[in-house]
């Protein structure tokens, strides 16, 4: 297993520019996920990992070695799919024992480690069986069988699960996280889901156009956005953004919003002009008092929680409250947030304000 | 089941169409049938006016098909050791006897062996270029195989003198070299076409897979993509040999002795010795088999091949 080291890594086709100077580390053992929506370079950068694009410009270091250039044969890493690409000429076993046979493992070593990966996986009973008429869980056993079979540097998983209906989609999930646990192995994960990005991931990359917008755990991502692209991107429903024009100082601790004092964690920097003000819906309460207040256009029932739409002076919000509260349509009601959770962001760059909430975490500034 | 339905034909239209497909094949397989039976008739059978549809099977055709014959006088053939062999005996009951073997099987191998071997040719060139064009950056791709395509946009045969000039400055006029090359370029263009297609429709991601697994591109080649490829390269194969197979103006033009093939050779049959229709149509029956026992042979992927690629899944 291996830490992988990623330095201002860019690839252009032609005019278009897939990847603008990453830069990231990833852990060794870790499972680590590329995030962000189609077209923004994330599974290019997997490629380029992988050795199936070459970089225009910068570094790969796998296990400390250097890698930008050399052909993915020799990168020794594994990489699963997201049509899982099995070898459909061949049956289950062969397909699992393809990569040993390259690195010429004699046939009782081989019938050996495909037997122990088909019972770690739950697939010796299809093991003779062509690749053709499996079931798409069973296909995705087989293709990380035939990933996990040779041990290799690290994991590429492009979307994994992507091929999955959403049922199995979420024992698969769980079945490749236990697997990841078990094996510890460094794992690269594309995806263009955010739960599932959440729910797997011990760290997330989110990019957007080629740039990462940040990189950080799960949690951080989640609370700390650097950027409104994350803030918006991950959580459903997503962040709000409340806009409006005011001045912030260092060290304040509250902002003015539609004539109403609202508090937010200290300020590191000050800012002047357009700002947003972001606040993610579970961190509004309904009041019956307040001086901010909006009228409820819509309610959505999820069971234990809601999610209620209001409209501000400073456009519509969402708030996730409890199922159990009142809140009708038309009604008009006080609006109070979470001090401590808000963040605040320059409308015009989408960066987040530094603040003693996300000091440290988010890169810029 | 009574009532109308758009998917089951009721039992009258099915009736009409299996009717009118059975009279068409008839009428298509016609003249191959007549072939077949003339070549069992013997010489005067095969002229008789009106024709006989019902008659006495006779291997003469295929005899003289073989042979070469000397007429001799009866006295003469009254000294003659009986007949060893049947067909021998054949050939004597009309005052003959067998001087030596005739061309044809020379010249049927000569068919076979440029046949194939165009055939081979072709398709090996067609399937690397196709692969390149389907995977690699080419420089002006578009361009080059717009250009592959152009090479057919008119009658090969309209080149012939050209070719005939070209051929006998090389040397390569009346050689196997010279005509597997020819037919080889013939066929390339719609081998290159034909296979880019089939190529294009299997995912990189096979290859890519395969990469990753510790091949290298070579390899990744031919234990990946050749497999799944294996249907076009079937169908193409077969239409560059029912090309190669059946040509004859080139093969009348640019071979005359050593390399010559079965087409341009079978109707000179007529010449030797009155006009033998038994002979040619044995000729051109055992000429058939050959593609026919390929195309048979590689039915499965022709039809799969004729097909794929027109639905997208």
């Amino acid at each position: 297993m291996a830490e992988i080291i990623i330095k201002n890594l860019r690839k252009d086709f032609g005019n278009f520019t897939a990847v603008q100077s990453s830069t990231f580390k990833i852990e060794d053992g870790e499972f680590f996920m590329l995030l962000g929506p189609s077209g923004c370079g994330k599974t290019t950068t997997l490629r380029m990992i992988a050795g199936l694009e070459l970089p225009t410009s910068g570094e790969i270091y796998i296990d400390g070695e250097e890698v930008g250039q050399k052909p993915a044969s020799e990168r020794d890493i594994a990489f699963v799919f997201q049509m899982f690409a099995l070898y459909p000429h061949m049956n289950v076993r062969k397909n699992i024992s393809y990569p040993l046979v390259s690195q010429g493992f004699s046939r009782a070593q081989v019938r050996a480690k495909v037997a122990e990966v088909a019972r770690i996986l739950g697939i010796e009973d299809i093991l003779n069986r062509p690749v053709g008429g499996l079931s798409g869980g069973d296909r995705q056993r087989v293709a990380l069988g035939r990933a996990i079979v040779r041990n290799p540097k690290a994991f590429m998983m492009d979307e994994p699960l992507g091929a999955l209906d959403a049922e199995f989609r979420e024992r698969m999930a769980e079945e490749l996280r236990a697997l990841h646990d078990r094996m510890r192995a460094t794992t690269v994960y594309v995806t263009h889901d955010q739960l599932e990005a959440m729910q797997m991931g011990d760290k997330i990359v989110v990019m957007n156009h080629g740039v990462i917008e940040q990189f950080g755990t799960p949690q951080d991502i989640y609370d700390k956005p650097a950027t409104m692209f994350v803030a918006d991107f991950i959580g459903s429903p997503a962040m709000n953004f409340l806009k409006f024009r005011g001045s912030v100082e260092r060290g304040a601790t509250t902002i003015s919003l539609g004539g109403v004092s609202h508090g937010v964690p200290e300020m590191r920097e000050p800012r002047d002009g357009d700002l947003v003000f972001g606040v993610r819906p579970e961190h509004v309460r309904l009041v019956d008092a307040g001086e901010y207040r909006g009228k409820v256009r819509a309610t959505e029932y999820l069971g234990t929680t809601q999610i209620v739409t209001l409209d501000t002076s400073n456009g519509p919000l969402k708030a996730r409250i409890g199922a159990e509260q009142p809140a009708r349509v038309g009604e008009t009601v006080g609006i109070e947030f979470n001090a401590a959770t808000v963040t605040l962001f320059d409308s015009q760059s989408g960066q987040a304000l530094r603040s003693d909430l996300n000091e440290g975490v988010i890169g810029h500034g | 089941m009574s009532g109308y339905s758009i998917t089951e034909p009721s039992r009258r239209q099915k009736w009409v169409a299996g009717t009118l497909v059975v009279l068409y094949a008839l009428i298509t397989i016609m003249p191959l049938i007549w072939i077949i039976t003339t070549g069992f008739k013997s010489p005067v059978d095969s002229i008789s006016y009106p024709p006989k549809v019902l008659f006495e099977p006779s291997l003469e055709g295929y005899v003289n098909l073989f042979t070469t014959r000397t007429r001799v006088s009866p006295e003469q053939l009254a000294q003659l050791p009986p007949p060893k062999r049947w067909y021998e005996e054949i050939v004597r009951n009309r005052d003959m006897v067998i001087a030596g073997p005739s061309r044809y099987g020379e010249r049927f191998m000569n068919s076979v062996i440029i046949g194939f071997g165009s055939t081979f040719l072709s398709v090996f060139l067609g399937t690397l270029a196709a692969y390149a064009f389907s995977r690699f950056k080419v420089p002006l791709k578009d361009d080059l195989l717009f250009f592959i395509l152009s090479t057919r946009m008119m009658p090969p045969i309209a080149v012939a003198i050209p070719i005939f000039l070209m051929f006998r400055k090389l040397g390569l006029s009346d050689t196997h070299l010279g005509m597997i090359l020819l037919y080889t370029a013939v066929n390339i263009s719609l081998a290159v076409w034909l296979l880019k297609g089939f190529i294009d429709e299997i995912p990189r991601e096979y290859e890519e897979a395969a990469l990753i697994d510790g091949y290298t591109r070579f390899q990744a080649f031919y234990k990946v993509v050749l497999p799944q490829a294996a249907t076009g390269i079937a169908s193409t194969a077969i239409f560059c040999l029912i090309f190669a197979w059946n040509e004859y103006a080139f093969a009348v033009l640019l071979t005359s002795g050593t390399a010559q093939t079965a087409p341009p050779f079978i109707p000179t049959i007529i010449g030797v010795g009155g006009q033998d229709w038994p002979a040619v149509a044995a000729g051109a029956t055992l000429f058939l088999l050959p593609v026919m026992i390929f195309t048979i042979f590689l039915r499965k992927h022709l039809l799969r091949g004729i097909t794929f690629g027109a639905v997208r899944k």
